[in-house]
């Protein structure tokens, strides 16, 4: 059931929210042991206790889960890392308090990659995330264990977080749906940081609808976010429903179809288009020859930021410490013991590209391609209403099989560009591919959330049809 | 040789919170630690937002040095890793200062100096550490409280000069209002760079860090002139280096030498916008300027008829400067006020009055009108400000109104004359000073209160009859 249904049901008396928790954990018992989609789980009868307080509540008391990253008072949070194991923050995230103001509960802390840097959630301190679809395969990352624990009916909904496609990927790989909305529309208070310019929170969910609802609670300005856009509270479900998108016009990237997209993906991309046309939108071709270059602008970007946002994890006020002689080798301990290789790997470079001699020719630059990028999307949706494509290049891999950290990254290539320009942006399922489902990306331009959703919401009915 | 000396100092901005968080301020002696929050902290998931106040302190100081304020400067990263640091980085404003330009003069010996502003910025500044026997402790009260950072051009000739410099600039911040700029208490820092030129020909240069008091300064610049002018008049050169200042050895103290210098890997701070000052902004502080020190000093040669000296003297403290106006205002006469407060009220001065202003006013005005004596009134002056008591209180309990009735003064005047029949034919047979003894015979029976210039007139009188 989706949290929409839940929700009507709970409103109809037909459930209890001591019925729909008791059939959460009965899903978490089955799959929770193979898949391992949280770090950290609610205590049940807590939170079916609270069905009377919560059922005056738009969420009525319904569980949430909440990525690793995302500060809850109530629960850990370790970013799946060793140096925040245990960590007790002292106050929620600005998304979980308007959760929680809307009735819902922490359900449980989901498995990461750490620090939120991966596209696997095989690099959390506490254990590999697995794919419910196939569990030999990865449910995507980072935010993998909010879309496995959703995927796999362990969750109605969840909260993500996505950096450079950490939302959308691993809603691909897992078959459900996710929603990155437009960087400043939700607050980032009690968002761990990762890049502080890139990072958004996301919704997992099972349909369009869910993911419309969870935005419209926890977008809105947020005056301990500077970042944060000073726009009022919205509905997003209001206008999901319309006859057609006769209204629209589509682009389809030549860049998001390339030659190496295998033929069955292709021929999902036809089916997709066929199925707007058929909804009345126009889809055109367009080209984004900038593509390419959100790679490896990304990586230095992010990796610049994280080099500074993740320095505060030095043993000496909170998280993990290893003792030392100096304070200086005790600083360097506690950093060489608790962050794993791909974050220390990040790390490394983003200090390298901020360094002196090298800040023009990196940081610098990759910045000047961030604009350009932002620009070549500006100068699109001057043409088109939204941007088609697929959302991951491939289906979900198996474990281990992207050893070389290149290969892992270009799982992001058609994320990454819309996260750089700071867009809104949705992974639907769209179908499968090699019997793995294969999702399908819809862009649309800054503040563009409604039209957004209005179409990702036909496109999911047309084609699960 | 020439001595060239430049100052970056730093100013703690009076604002009553810190730079980016809603925590007090002003930590001077409060227990370590209690003014914390989790974004001073740098705990996860925490934000910073500007405090208005502080940029709004940082901008009069930048229109008082009339330097150019750009309307849209920017926030940076700067990257070190130290226990006091807590989020492994400093936020400051490096790439796009608040302010570029500008120029102060002060007063040397009498005259007009100039030095120019290269910039001037704004900072949070770091916690500290309390070394102990057991180890280091930290404390992080100090964290986030905001800093003005101004830049000099080298433009100093001698420490001495850098000394003066120092007190006029703490003597503009304090009419500000933006700082209490009291170098003991560490809210007027001071780094200065010095080099030596020979023939036109600039040296080497080396800096002197965390300078805290105004000798310190002066001292601390003159071993520094005088460790390179020894080595330079051997023809030998001169290492760049980093000291700090032992004030109570009066040492300089290697840090570190230029090969260490390090690497702060600035880059724009993500989780701030740029500091965007709309012209009506910058209109409203700008019409929220206190009179500026060199403004009111010529006002109070004109208005009030003061020598520039005197003028000079009363504006060293604004406080000073404001009681002496209130005082004037009550005497109605500022030369006669000034005279009062120059040489009597200032030695008693501690932090503040020895006495209210309105209470020094009548006393004066009680002089003024014959009505209390000039030495009666300074005695009674001194017992107020050294006791602790009402000025006028002590007036009226020690009756000391001055007799200046012309009736009782020729009632006294003639008992004297009976009683002293010797003293009058004295005078009367031509000499002079028994006029003198019958005087000090009618100030004894009066306790010195009666208005001696009447008094002689009176005898005189009687006496030549
Ligand atoms: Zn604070």
């Amino acid at each position: 059931m989706s949290l929409t249904e839940t929700l009507t049901a709970l409103n109809q008396k037909e459930l209890a929210l001591a019925d729909v928790v008791a059939s959460l954990w009965k899903r978490i018992e089955e799959r929770e042991p193979e898949i391992h989609a949280f770090i950290r789980l609610a205590d049940p009868e807590a939170l079916m206790r609270r069905e009377e307080a919560l059922s005056s509540q738009p969420l009525r008391g319904l569980p949430i889960a909440i990525k690793d990253n995302l500060t809850t008072v109530d629960l850990p949070t370790t970013c799946g890392s060793k140096s925040l194991s245990g960590f007790r923050p002292p106050f929620d995230a600005t998304c979980v308090t308007r959760l929680k103001a809307a009735g819902a509960q922490v359900q449980g802390k989901t498995n990461l990659d750490e620090f939120a840097m991966g596209s696997s959630t095989e690099h959390s301190a506490f254990g590999s995330t697995r794919n419910p679809c196939d569990p030999d395969r990865v449910p995507g990352g980072s935010s993998g264990g909010s879309a496995a624990a959703v995927a796999a009916g362990e969750a109605l909904a969840a909260l993500g977080t996505d950096t450079g496609g950490s939302v959308r990927q691993p809603a691909a790989l897992c078959g459900i749906v996710g929603l990155r909305p437009t960087y400043g529309r939700v607050s980032r208070w009690g968002l761990v940081a990762f890049a502080s310019s890139l990072d958004t929170v996301g919704v997992l969910a099972r349909t369009v609808r869910d993911a419309a609802l969870v935005l419209s609670i926890i977008a809105g300005h947020d005056p301990k976010d500077a970042t944060s856009l000073p726009l009022p509270p919205h509905d997003y479900t209001e206008n999901l429903e319309t006859k057609d998108l006769q209204d629209l016009k589509i682009g389809l990237p030549r860049e998001y179809v390339p030659p190496g997209l295998s033929p069955a993906a292709r021929g999902l991309v036809d089916r997709w288009c066929q199925a707007l046309q058929e909804l009345g939108a126009e889809v055109v071709e367009i080209s984004l020859p900038l593509t390419e270059y959100a790679l490896p602008a990304y990586y230095l970007v992010s990796s610049a930021e994280a080099s500074a946002n993740l320095a505060r994890y030095d043993g000496v006020r909170y998280g993990l410490r290893v003792p030392g002689e100096l304070m200086a080798e005790m600083m360097a301990a506690t950093r060489t013991a608790g962050f794993g290789r791909e974050v220390k790997r990040r790390i490394m470079l983003g200090t390298f590209a901020l360094s002196a001699g090298y800040y023009d020719q990196y940081y610098g630059k990759a910045q000047r391609v961030r604009t350009l990028i932002a620009r070549e999307f500006e100068a699109a949706f001057q043409e088109v209403d939204l941007i088609l494509g697929p959302t991951s290049p491939t289906p979900a891999f198996r474990l281990g099989e992207k050893a070389d950290p290149l290969s892992m990254y270009l799982s992001d290539v058609f994320t990454l560009p819309s996260a750089l320009a700071g867009l809104p942006a949705i992974s639907i399922p769209g179908g499968e591919v090699e019997g793995l489902p294969f999702g399908l990306q819809l862009i649309a331009p800054r503040l563009g959330e409604e039209k957004l959703l209005r179409a990702a919401y036909a496109l999911e009915a047309a084609l699960s049809a | 040789m020439d001595v060239i000396i430049g100052l970056e100092i730093h100013v703690q901005l009076a604002t009553r919170t810190k730079l980016f968080c809603r925590c007090r301020a002003d930590y001077f002696a409060a227990e370590p630690n209690t003014l914390t929050c989790p974004v001073c902290l740098g705990m996860p998931g925490a934000l910073p937002v500007p405090n208005r106040k502080a940029v709004e302190y940082a901008l009069r100081v930048a229109f008082a040095l009339g330097s150019e304020v750009q309307p849209r400067s920017q926030f940076d990263r700067k990257n070190y890793f130290y226990p006091d640091l807590p989020k492994g980085y400093q936020i400051t404003q490096r790439a796009v200062p608040l302010a570029v330009g500008g120029e102060l003069v002060y007063l040397l010996d009498g005259e007009e100096r100039r030095v120019r502003i290269r910039e001037l910025h704004i900072e949070e500044d770091a916690g500290k550490l309390i070394h102990t026997p057991d180890g280091a402790l930290v404390d992080m009260n100090r964290c986030g409280v905001p800093l003005v950072e101004i830049v000099t051009e080298p433009d100093l000739r001698a420490p001495r000069e850098a000394r003066e410099f120092l007190r006029a600039l703490r003597t503009l911040l304090r009419h500000l209002g933006v700082s209490n700029a009291d170098m003991e208490k560490g809210e007027l820092r001071c780094d200065a760079n010095l080099s030596l030129s020979q023939d036109g020909e600039l040296g080497t240069k080396v800096e002197i860090k965390n300078l805290n008091s105004f000798r310190g300064v002066e001292r601390a610049l003159a071993k520094a002139a005088q460790a390179q002018a020894e080595p330079l008049s051997r023809g030998e050169r001169v290492m760049q280096a980093t000291y700090g200042w032992d004030e109570t050895r009066g040492e300089l103290l290697l840090q570190r030498q230029k090969e260490e210098a390090h690497d702060y890997r600035y880059f724009p701070e993500p989780d701030l916008v740029p500091l965007e000052l709309s012209p009506e902004f910058l209109a409203q502080v700008k019409e929220g300027m206190p009179e500026l020190p060199w403004a009111r000093r010529d006002r109070f040669v004109s208005q009030y008829g003061l020598s520039a000296r005197d003028a000079e003297v009363l504006l060293a403290e604004p406080t000073l400067a404001d009681y002496f106006e209130q005082v004037a205002a009550g005497v109605g006469d500022g030369r006669e006020a000034a005279n009062w407060v120059l040489s009597e009220v200032l030695r008693y001065w501690r932090e503040g009055p020895p006495v209210p202003a309105g209470e020094l006013a009548e006393l004066i005005r009680r002089v003024r009108a014959g009505r209390v004596s000039r030495t009666n009134a300074k005695q009674v002056l001194e017992e107020a400000a050294e006791g602790g008591r009402s000025l006028l209180e002590l007036l009226e309990s020690r009756a000391l109104e001055q007799v200046s009735d012309e009736e009782e003064l020729r009632r006294l005047a003639r008992e004297a004359i009976a009683a002293h029949p010797q003293a009058a034919a004295d005078f009367r047979a031509g000499k002079a000073q028994a006029l003198g003894f019958l005087v000090g015979q009618v100030m004894r029976a009066t306790r010195g209160r009666a208005d001696a210039k009447k008094l002689s007139q009176i005898l005189r009188e009687l006496l030549t009859e």
